[in-house]
């Protein structure tokens, strides 16, 4: 760069940073323009409304049943799981693709043995983690499920048969690639769940 | 002649202001949305009287008590009587077919009428009930002859009776009121509430209010600086052409 | 990067476009303000399609949905408001611009040989941007919505034999309903705008292919360099962009401050009846379409003679469209020898200040109850009238006043003033 400072020079230089200095403003007013337009695009206080937290009454839910709300567009399933049931849980782990839960799939709170705050009561969004169908609850033991001899109870996957147990983790040699997600949850009393919102005490 | 032109235009402008409509001039409020605290005191008078029979249906809950600095125990508790979540719309209990058949139309929803009626208008009808043993619910109004809705707020601004001078036309400049029985509030006190409600009514009308003299206050301040800079710009290459 | 201009040079025409419209175009040295509204006018454009795009996302044309869509926007969607201002303050915006920048045509001659052609395309844009801004304005579906388009529809019905028949095909109905808003939207979203960009492109790339006319009419062409360049013009680039960019600043501000501040600007910009869900059992007291096309809607309703053979309406019709129709012919009324109001005698400079008055006159006039008197002396429908007549004769009579005017010398080269 040539070292003298001409008459020439000195007003390039100026129009330079004239030039350069108006065009970093106009850009840094023109994108805080656009910030409230491309923010027009995120959920509208209509869309959050819609998927607010879901409460859940489960007083009249007997053991062995399971209830279905709609949260977010999705299906949740409430399951009020019997002694038998839980008890079944720890025999069939190595049918599992993931039976300690080690992908994220769930709160922290719900990554334990039986993926759920209570024991007795489990809560999964029912969407297959393959691609999306709704699978459908086998409760049935055995062959009466449909499912297998060998079948201790859950869920199964019509679309492409991927299984899943009584705590929504997936088996081996399904097509699924992870257990069924556990939404968010937390008990406002004993028999109201919100589904959507974590309490402080449980996160 | 230029000048010409611009001095001509001024001439016709004022004459663009139109008069209230009605029965004559409205009294002016003083609106201030910065005031918090009286947006809150209107919005409760909204919730316990007005939303019994109107709708405010394009305001939520939520966005009311987030704007106006009220607690979600607050709003749960004390303002939401048909509404489970605070998402929801401010819609009114009161059916459509039953409001219809007792008053004969549909109480209009209140969400805009501070944006197509004007806060005078609301501050002036809301100050404006007389006893009228005419009408079929025994109310009237000067600025809104013959109104279907009854005088909700008869009890903080007590009973009156209207005479009006000339040949009986409605008027507010010239009516005059005799008081029947007191209200619980003065009528000082009665024109501060109705204040709060015709203030809150204008923030109902236009939550953005709230934010966009703010925001706009930053935006001249930016622009007069890109201005400056623009006018540089321009005068340094314009250097080549003079 | 220089490879990847080449690149591209050799598949498109970018340096070449950008060195024969932009870097190379000579453009007259003497533009004064008149002539930022051009390239204003086009930065409105875009803004209205951008901020027209992103209020398509929400919107909802049907009339059950639609005016609680607008609300929707306003207080449920993130900058909804911000959006949605930036829109409408934009339509009004738009019209002020492009009443300015026609005011300059007729200031300089720039409808004059040999510029005929971006004139008339210049007026089909403005036609076309009326009726963008009519269809666009039943689309929030208030009353004022609602009612506006009632009686501008119906005016079609005014036509003899095929009025009613054509007014039921523009409506889809019997009356405006949900089958108007549907096509109303179609219109303003994807017909008119199509149209538009296609009409500005045209008005751009006729205007390049003589070049700009300037503050004094003359033809900069006539004097040429020794490289064909002409010794009163600069190249548009970086002159003309970097004076535009100044432009956009003080349009800018004057925008968003409306925007921030007076969105309503009274009733001028966002009318208060339109703040009420349209309702056809309840005309609101006075219909007035916004500001921008009351002029004709003045002229409309300056004809009031029933003895007319066909009634007052058909000739209100047929008053309003001639109005229009007088701006194509423009370039042929025109016959005076020079150019710009610069060297014009006292005739044209008298009835072109008469003509500016008088369209801010007509255009108050619509605005308000034609019986009333709200000017002095005379009812605003007399006013009206007069108005019709001065507008009338400012055209028909201009082939005789141009030609007896006596104009000054034109210079030739141009002027610093």
């Amino acid at each position: 760069m040539a070292e003298d400072k001409t008459e020439e020079s000195q007003p390039n230089r100026r129009r330079q940073f004239l030039t350069a200095l108006t065009s970093a403003v106009g850009v840094a007013g023109a994108g805080a323009m656009m910030v409230p337009l491309v923010a027009s695009m995120s959920p509208s206080a209509r869309a959050r409304a819609a998927g607010a937290p879901v409460e859940v009454d489960i007083s009249e839910l007997r053991e062995g049943r399971m209830m279905v709300v709609e949260w977010r567009g999705k299906p949740v399933w409430i399951v009020r799981r019997s002694e038998k049931m839980l008890a079944d849980l720890t025999e069939i782990r190595d049918q599992l693709a993931d039976p300690d839960s080690t992908v994220e799939q769930q709160p922290a709170y719900a990554a334990n043995d039986h993926r759920s705050i209570r024991p007795e009561i489990l809560v999964l969004l029912g969407v297959c983690t393959h691609l999306g169908c709704a699978p459908t609850k086998k409760f049935e033991r055995g062959v009466a499920s449909g499912v297998s001899a060998d079948w201790r109870g859950g869920f199964f996957c019509p679309c492409h048969g991927s299984r899943f147990d009584l705590a929504g983790r997936v088996f081996k040699n399904a097509p699924a690639p992870t257990n069924l997600e556990v939404p968010p949850h937390s008990f406002v009393t004993d028999n109201r769940i919100l589904i959507g919102l974590d309490s402080e005490e449980t996160v | 002649m230029k000048r010409l032109i611009i001095s001509a235009v001024m001439l016709l402008l004022p004459l663009s202001t139109n008069a209230g409509g009605g029965g004559g001039h409205l009294d002016t409020v003083y609106i201030n949305l910065s005031d918090k605290a009286s947006l809150q005191r209107g919005a409760r008078t909204f919730v316990n009287y007005c939303l019994s029979c109107h709708n405010a249906a394009f305001m939520r809950y939520g966005r009311m008590a987030e704007d106006l600095g009220i607690s979600q125990e607050l709003l749960k508790n004390e303002m939401m009587f048909a509404a489970d979540k605070p998402g929801d719309l401010m819609i009114t209990a009161m059916p459509t077919e039953g409001s219809k058949a007792w008053f004969g139309v549909v109480p209009p929803d209140l969400s805009l009428t501070a944006r197509s009626r004007g806060a005078d208008w609301i501050y002036t009808y809301l100050r404006h009930f007389y006893l009228d043993g005419s009408t079929a619910t025994g109310w009237n109004n000067t600025l809104f002859p013959n109104v279907a809705m009854p005088h909700v707020l008869y009890r903080w601004q007590g009973y009156r009776s209207a005479t009006f001078k000339g040949d009986g036309v409605a008027d507010i400049s010239s009516v005059q009121y005799q008081n029947l029985a007191p209200g619980t509030l003065s009528s000082a006190d009665y024109d501060s509430a109705i204040r709060d409600l015709t203030n809150f009514m204008v923030y109902l009308a236009e939550p953005a209010k709230l934010v966009r003299y703010r925001i706009g206050i930053w935006v001249m301040m930016f622009m007069v600086v890109f201005i400056m800079l623009t006018y540089l710009l321009k005068k340094e290459y314009w250097r080549d052409v003079h | 990067m220089s490879k990847f201009m080449t690149w591209i040079d050799e598949r498109f025409p970018l340096t070449k476009v950008w060195q024969e419209h932009m870097a190379q175009y000579y453009a007259p040295k003497n533009f004064n303000f008149w002539y930022y509204f051009g390239s204003l006018a086009l930065l409105v454009l875009v803004l209205q399609i951008v901020t027209g795009i992103l209020l398509t996302m929400h919107y909802k044309p049907d009339s059950t949905l639609a005016f609680a869509s607008v609300e929707y926007i306003m207080r449920d969607v993130p900058g909804g408001w911000f959006i949605r201002y930036l829109h409408s303050v934009g339509s009004s915006m738009f019209f002020v611009i492009v009443y300015l920048h026609m005011f300059r045509g007729l200031m300089y001659g720039s409808h004059r040989e040999p510029r005929e052609l971006i004139w008339l395309i210049g007026v089909v844009i403005y036609v076309a941007l009326m009726a963008e801004a009519f269809f666009g304005y039943l689309l929030p579906w208030g009353n004022m919505s609602y009612w506006g388009a009632q009686v501008i529809i119906s005016l079609f019905g005014a036509i003899p034999w095929i009025g009613e028949a054509l007014a039921e095909w523009i409506r889809g109905d019997f009356v405006i309903s949900d089958a108007t808003l549907n096509r109303f939207f179609a219109f303003h979203v994807i017909l008119l705008p199509l149209l538009l960009a296609a009409l500005v492109y045209l008005h751009i790339v006729a205007l390049h292919k003589v070049g700009s006319n300037n503050p004094d009419g003359i033809e900069i062409k006539k004097n040429k360099d020794k490289d064909g360049k002409p010794l009163d013009g600069i190249p548009f680039h970086p002159y003309y962009t970097v004076k535009d960019v100044f432009g956009v600043a003080v349009l800018m501000m004057v925008y968003l401050a409306i925007v921030f501040f007076v969105p309503e600007l009274d009733g001028w910009f966002l009318e208060k009846d339109n703040f009420v869900p349209a309702d056809i059992l309840q005309t609101p007291p006075d219909i007035v379409p916004l500001w921008y096309l009351t002029p004709y809607y003045s002229i409309l309703r300056a004809v009031t003679f029933e003895w007319l053979p066909g009634g007052a309406k058909l000739w209100g019709v047929l008053a309003m469209g001639f109005a229009i129709v007088l701006l194509f012919f423009l370039p042929w009324l025109d016959r005076s020898p020079v150019k710009s109001i610069r060297y014009r005698g006292w005739m044209f400079k008298t009835m072109l200040m008469l003509f500016a008055v008088n369209f801010v006159m007509l255009g108050y006039l619509g605005t308000v109850n034609p019986g009333h008197v709200d000017l002095i002396w005379f009812k605003n429908v007399t006013w009206a009238q007069i108005g019709l007549v001065v507008y009338f004769a400012f055209f028909l009579l201009m082939p005789i006043y141009t030609k007896l005017d006596r104009n000054k010398p034109e210079p030739d080269r141009v002027t610093d003033k």
